[in-house]
């Protein structure tokens, strides 16, 4: 009790974006009751849009403070990133599960990140947002576990032949996965 | 331009059809395995986009998308042959339109889910894992929640780890108390199973689990205690945060647990994040034997070499808020956030700069070694981090910097947004405080900003500052006043210039020269809106009443006024030329009439609003005395608002929420007994006489009169099982020898779940604050309810419930009332109302404790934000207001000191309009 008056005692998020580079929804989760409503969400995204659209947020991510809340972010082509926590909140710990988000999405999309790709697989990109935050608690920041637990998921047992180099990319991506976890 | 004529001639449908038919996301096919093998490829964020592809930057696979037609796609689901890639298709639209913001209907939700849940017949790994995260998006209700729980514990035990982990969270996610005795065990099972995947699932869904089934997670204690000792590095975070948290009331099983982490290694930063955490927590709450060196002091400077940046910053930053931190203690901590400034990371040199700007209030000596990196900062690109360097060496400069830090601050203030301007005005303000000689300086930015453009928050933030210097350094006085006269000559915001008028008439009478303000008011007659030309009058005349060689000019100017277009104008200069007598010979104005044109009105503005709502539709004529003075805490509801704390400077004091007074006095007036009484002089806040969660609730609030107190006791009944009746406290005051009993009102009846009330009236000595203590049981009869019917048993069995003590003590005679202006109120009382004396405090936790339990022991209002102790200091002022029983104004300056380690010294002196009240509040002191 002593703590969570304090700090709360496990890291949260509050909430994780993914823009178009005017604003507009890609996909985002919110992990927080602090905005019930579509409404105030949208709210939320617009206002955190405009104060940071103008920023260069490509070769590192970016941070702010806004509305009590710390940001950060990340923007390539015509994707903006963000994590959102409570003001007291460890930034580092943010800009890592921002890392984690940025990069998976990278290599589920093969480098080729932009709006469009990214809608063309939104359901991976859904599946990179239920892998890293499970209501608020991280679960995982490595992007290349994220990226690898997405993409077993795509494994289609009736592939043909022809497209045996999604086997391989999988088996890269397991390899990948068990190395980091028992390293 | 070609490009763009072309893509016009594709009709909307033509794109339509275009988009849906070629929805499949093919690019994953051609995902090959250089693109997974690391980050390093990526490292390239500005890659030139495809020709092509800006031919149709518009492009979107859901372009014109319906709800209605998705759900008709949905369909597909009960194809006796399901196409797997085409029902994951369907999924992705459906969670795009709910990402989208939209929403199904109950039934629409309803109809998904059962088709949804068809989807367990495929075997399609991916369209599995689509399948989960739409029955979590649809969070089913507990009906459905059936249909799918025999599928999802198939694949909670199934052999793909996958299957296993996903299943769980969703099952988890869903689930209710009952369905989760049922598979407690493969949960258990999972958090030691040796995927850490699996684990990490089950772990986090018992964090979740643990808000609402504690009983149930507690038992699982053995297995996450196993997995804390995890060789993966997640399960390990995970483990060690469902850990604490099951114990976290337990301070020494918590303890206990840091011990013995501390000691062995844990490997994941993100665990030693949480680790650093727990610490700092074990270490406030053993803080009280703070002789040597601090427990755990060596685990937090042994992180700051960790590996990991989160895990240095976690341990830096936990250092510089432990309580009492010692610069030794400190110094390693700032070492590392020093270096953390130059980082390329804007990330970490914000982390920095925002902890050292903390620190820097309590300890701005142990910072000053970072101020030349804070200095490189002031141009870093990103503004926040520029303006927490400024604020930070604003509080850490010292009297030599102080020019050539404005003048780097006047180059950065004009590309700065408004709210940045605000911090550094307010850094400024406190900087002008610290260091008075250099007002001149600081002044002169401030008027300097002033003249600039910016909208009404910055203007009210630098106004408040120069009200504020104005207030405390007498030097800045009449050079402040000056700026402010400019200011109103060119303002836009009506607030203010009204705010600054009244401001004038306040401090302007008092100044060498009066006259050569007038000009400036008056011109406000001339050029402005009726508000502020009522304003400006209303001043015009406080120099009137105040300076008499000014009245002949004052009177000339108002009689102008008489012929302004606007009623509020003309009749308040008709109200002060007849008051101030200016259709006569100048006489000094009678210190009455002074008052009642300009003395402060001790009234809350909210409770007036009530009394006036209330004469409006009643006969009576209005009596201002009637109007209660009581300010009303804040609501709760008022803490979660964004955090601006709005300076003390200009305007009124902080508008009280509506009061419950009134459904006191409606309550009590109703019942005849109680009438007889009057009204009470002071009611106060409920006090739980039961623990939570007991069969009876009950509270009780002290309704104090000046020859009574009545005790209203608040029951609530929640057993539903029970129909109460003949409800009565019975009052034992036999520790309270100046009260005698005098009538108890029982409740006739208590039915479940619906709040009544009981009284009990005592009667005590006339004005004296008599205090004592006293024991209260409930007593009742006690009838069946049939939960059928509803209907309760003829025959009732009397019974007795125990309930807390209640005490009435000396705030209970205190109301808390509050003052604009305390030195004003101070001032305009006689020197020899006044008692003081010294107390000592004793050993106490802190400053802040002490001022505290003074406070509240007074009952009191603070003023001027006094109730607050900035951390770390050694002395604090505090001034309290209120009115005392029998309806004495009292007023209290209280300095607090530390004199040993944990001593805290007192120096109380009080004025009130009694004298004997002034002792008694030193009574109330030396005997609390």
């Amino acid at each position: 009790m002593a703590l969570s008056s304090f700090r709360d005692a496990c890291p949260t998020v509050k909430n994780i974006l993914l823009l178009d580079s005017e604003g507009k929804r890609v996909a985002v989760k919110y992990y927080s009751d602090d905005w019930p409503t579509n409404n105030s969400k949208l709210a939320f995204e617009k206002a955190l849009f405009t104060k940071t659209m103008k920023t260069n947020a490509r070769t590192e991510a970016e941070i702010t403070m806004f509305d009590n809340y710390i940001i950060v972010y990340k923007f390539i082509q015509d994707l903006h990133f963000f994590v959102t926590g409570g003001d007291d909140e460890n930034e580092l710990i943010l800009a890592a599960v921002l890392q984690g988000f940025f990069d998976s999405v990278a290599l589920l999309l093969r480098n080729n990140v932009d709006k469009r790709e990214a809608l063309e697989n939104l359901d991976l990109i859904f599946l990179c947002l239920d892998e890293i935050v499970e209501r608020g608690m991280i679960l995982e920041t490595d992007a290349n576990v994220i990226a690898g637990k997405v993409a077993v998921n795509s494994m289609d047992p009736a592939a043909p032949l022809s497209e045996q180099t999604i086997s391989q990319a999988l088996a890269t991506a397991r390899e990948h996965l068990t190395r980091t976890l028992f390293q | 331009g070609g490009d763009l004529r072309l893509r016009n001639f594709v009709s909307p449908a033509d794109r339509k059809r275009f988009s849906t038919s070629v929805f499949i996301p093919f690019s994953r096919k051609t995902l090959c395995s250089r693109d997974l093998e690391g980050s390093e490829a990526m490292a390239q964020p500005l890659v030139k986009k495809d020709d092509d592809r800006d031919d149709e930057a518009e492009y979107s696979p859901f372009m014109g998308i319906e709800k209605g037609a998705v759900l008709q796609e949905a369909r597909v689901f009960n194809d006796p042959q399901l196409d797997p890639r085409r029902c994951s298709q369907v999924i992705t639209k459906l969670l795009y339109l709910l990402n989208q913001g939209e929403t199904f209907t109950k039934v629409e939700a309803t109809e998904v889910f059962f088709a949804v849940t068809k989807l367990f017949q495929s075997r399609d790994v991916g369209l599995r894992r689509m399948l989960y995260l739409m029955i979590k998006e649809l969070s089913p209700s507990a009906d459905e929640v059936i249909i799918v729980t025999s599928s999802l514990m198939k694949d909670m035990n199934s052999k793909t780890d996958m299957y296993r982990a996903n299943a769980i969270r969703v099952l988890c996610r869903i689930t209710d108390g009952v369905l989760l005795t049922q598979i407690e065990r493969y949960l258990k099972q999972a958090i030691v199973d040796k995927n850490p995947v699996v684990a990490s699932a089950a772990l986090v869904s018992g964090i979740h689990l643990l808000q609402t089934n504690p009983e149930v997670v507690k038992r699982w204690s053995n297995e996450v205690q196993e997995a804390v000792q995890s060789r993966a590095a997640l399960v390990q975070f995970h483990a060690l945060a469902l850990l604490h948290q099951i114990r976290q009331n337990d301070r020494l099983a918590v303890s206990k647990l840091v011990t013995s982490l501390t000691r062995g290694t844990v490997r994941s930063p993100l665990a030693q994040c949480l680790l650093i955490r727990y610490t700092s927590q074990v270490i406030r709450e053993s803080a009280s034997n703070s002789q040597g060196d601090r427990p755990f002091y060596d685990f937090l400077e042994g992180c700051l070499r960790h590996k990991a940046e989160m895990v240095i910053f976690e341990a830096a930053r936990a250092i510089t808020e432990l309580s009492g931190v010692t610069s030794r203690e400190l110094t390693p901590a700032i070492t590392v956030l020093q270096l953390f400034l130059s980082s390329s990371k804007p990330v970490l040199r914000f982390a920095a700069v925002r902890t050292l700007n903390k620190v820097a209030m309590t300890h701005p000596m142990a910072v000053t070694n970072c101020n030349i990196d804070m200095e490189s900062l002031i141009s870093d690109q990103n503004r926040s981090i520029a303006t927490l360097a400024i604020t930070t060496l604003l509080k850490t400069g010292n009297e030599s910097s102080v020019d050539r830090l404005m003048k780097q601050i006047t180059n950065f203030m004009s590309d700065i947004a408004d709210e940045f301007k605000i911090v550094v005005v307010e850094a400024i303000r406190s900087l002008c405080l610290k260091f008075p000689l250099k007002y001149r300086a600081l002044m002169n930015f401030l008027s300097n900003i002033l003249r600039e453009e910016g909208g009404f928050e910055y203007k009210k933030a630098i106004v408040d500052s120069i009200v504020i210097l104005i207030r405390d350094i007498p030097d800045a006085k009449e050079s402040g006043l000056l700026h402010l006269c400019e200011f109103i000559e060119d303002c836009e915001f009506t607030y203010l210039s009204t705010q600054i008028l009244h401001f004038l008439g306040i401090e302007g009478p008092k100044t060498s020269d009066p006259s050569k303000y007038i000009r400036y008011i008056y011109n406000r007659v001339h050029l402005e809106n009726a508000t502020v030309r009522a304003a400006a009058v209303s001043t015009l005349a406080k120099f009137g009443a105040m300076v008499d060689a000014l009245k002949p000019r004052v009177f000339v100017l108002l009689r102008r006024c008489l012929f302004d277009s606007d009623d509020e104008v003309r009749d308040r200069a008709t109200l002060y030329l007849n008051t101030l007598g200016g259709d006569g010979e100048v006489v000094e104005t009678d210190k009455d009439v002074k008052e009642f044109l300009f003395g402060a009105l001790e009234i809350p503005l909210v409770n007036l609003e009530t009394s006036l709502r209330n004469y409006v539709a009643a006969e009576e004529a209005f009596d201002i005395n009637s109007v209660p003075k009581e300010v009303k805490s804040q609501p709760l509801a008022e803490k979660k608002a964004p955090g601006k704390k709005q300076p003390t400077g200009l305007g009124a004091p902080p508008a009280a929420p509506p009061s419950t007074v009134d459904a006191y006095e409606k309550l009590l007036s109703s019942i005849p007994e109680l009438a007889s009484l009057g009204k009470p002089f002071k009611s106060s806040a409920p006090t739980e006489l039961t623990e939570a969660e007991t069969e009876y609730a009950v509270n009780v609030v002290k309704h104090i009169y000046d020859r009574h107190v009545v005790f209203q006791y608040n029951c609530t009944n929640t057993i539903p099982e029970q129909l109460l009746e003949e409800v009565s406290v019975v009052v034992d005051s036999s520790d309270a020898e100046e009260f005698s009993f005098v009538l108890s009102k029982p409740l006739r009846s208590l039915p479940y779940d619906s709040p009544g009330q009981t009284f009990a009236v005592f009667e005590k000595p006339e004005g004296v604050p008599a205090v004592g203590k006293f024991s209260n049981t409930l007593k009742f009869i006690v009838k069946e309810v049939d939960p059928n019917t509803g209907e309760a048993d003829e025959d009732g069995v009397d019974d007795e419930y125990q309930l807390e003590e209640l005490e009435v003590v000396s705030a209970d005679y205190m109301q808390k009332v509050g003052v604009s202006n305390f030195r004003n109120a101070w001032e305009s009382l006689d020197a020899d109302l006044e008692r003081v004396d010294e107390y000592g405090l004793g050993p106490r936790e802190s400053l802040a404790e002490a001022v505290n339990a003074v406070i509240s022991l007074l009952g009191m209002q603070p003023c001027e934000g006094t109730e607050v102790v900035a951390s770390n200091s050694r002395s604090h002022t505090c001034l309290l207001s209120g009115v005392f029983i029998g309806n004495v104004r009292v007023l209290a300056r209280l300095q607090f000191g530390l004199t040993g380690p944990k001593e805290v010294a007192m120096k109380l002196a009080v004025k009130s309009e009694d004298i004997a009240v002034s002792d008694a509040i030193h009574e109330i002191v030396a005997s609390g």
